[in-house]
């Protein structure tokens, strides 16, 4: 069973190498921005796939942090290519 | 420019307590597993920061009306306090004590002093994070 969690992750790994060409050759700033945000969910699944393989329940709250962190670190850079300014002063609506 | 995030807005209102929640997890899970004051601040800094984002600083100040700077004093306050309480009971400054007690709710529970330090290390992380973010992001 260990090998097919190997192989599992080395498949993972694969798609990041694939995700991080993107990352590298994408045209457009939102094609690298959506190439980071899955990089995140392969880090999440690699993680989940090494705490199988060391036998150990500690890395599920990083699962969860990495989580979170993506999805606010996508959310904030997608209102900066949106709007220009991350965090607005004033309510203007 | 006039843009419609409501889509943003709702999922911020149901996510930031569940971030929120995680973050005091993270805290009081930090003795026995990974975790701990720091790693709870800083969740906790990241559920004001998606509700930065999603809201505006004059609404999140509105619903939070902490000046975090105050909070990173009390903060060490609590840190000092818990180091320099170890002196009145004649021991080495820096000294922690734990016992174990019956709760009403718990059963029996370990309580720690090294919980009330760490309680001003989350407090401190959150006012310093808080802090820096608000008075980076609120120049025009």
């Amino acid at each position: 069973m260990n090998i097919f969690y190997s192989v599992c992750l080395v498949l993972v790994i694969l798609s990041m190498l694939g995700l991080l060409y993107r990352v590298w050759k994408g045209p457009s700033i939102p094609d690298r921005l959506i190439a980071l945000d899955a990089i995140g969910v392969m880090l999440i699944s690699a993680i989940a796939l090494l705490s199988i393989l060391f036998d150990t329940p500690f890395f599920i709250d990083v699962i969860l942090l990495i989580a979170i962190m993506s999805f606010i670190g996508t959310v904030s850079f997608s209102k900066f290519i949106e709007r220009g300014e991350i965090i607005e002063r004033g309510s203007d609506r | 420019m006039k843009t419609n995030d409501v889509i943003l807005q709702t999922t911020t209102k149901v996510v930031f307590f569940i971030i929120f929640l995680f973050s005091i997890h993270i805290f009081f899970a930090g003795h026995y597993t990974p975790g701990g004051g720091f790693v709870g601040g800083l969740l906790t800094t990241g559920a004001i920061v998606l509700l930065l984002l999603a809201f505006d600083l004059k609404t999140v100040q509105l619903a939070l009306p902490f000046n975090f700077t105050v909070v990173t004093a009390i903060g060490l306050l609590l840190a000092l306090g818990t180091a320099a309480g170890a002196i009145v009971f004649d021991v080495p400054f820096f000294t922690h004590a734990f016992d174990y007690f019956e709760l009403p709710l718990f059963g029996k529970t370990s309580l720690h002093t090294a919980m009330l330090f760490d309680s001003g290390v989350y407090l401190v992380v959150v006012g310093s994070a808080i802090t820096i973010i608000q008075s980076i992001g609120g120049d025009d």
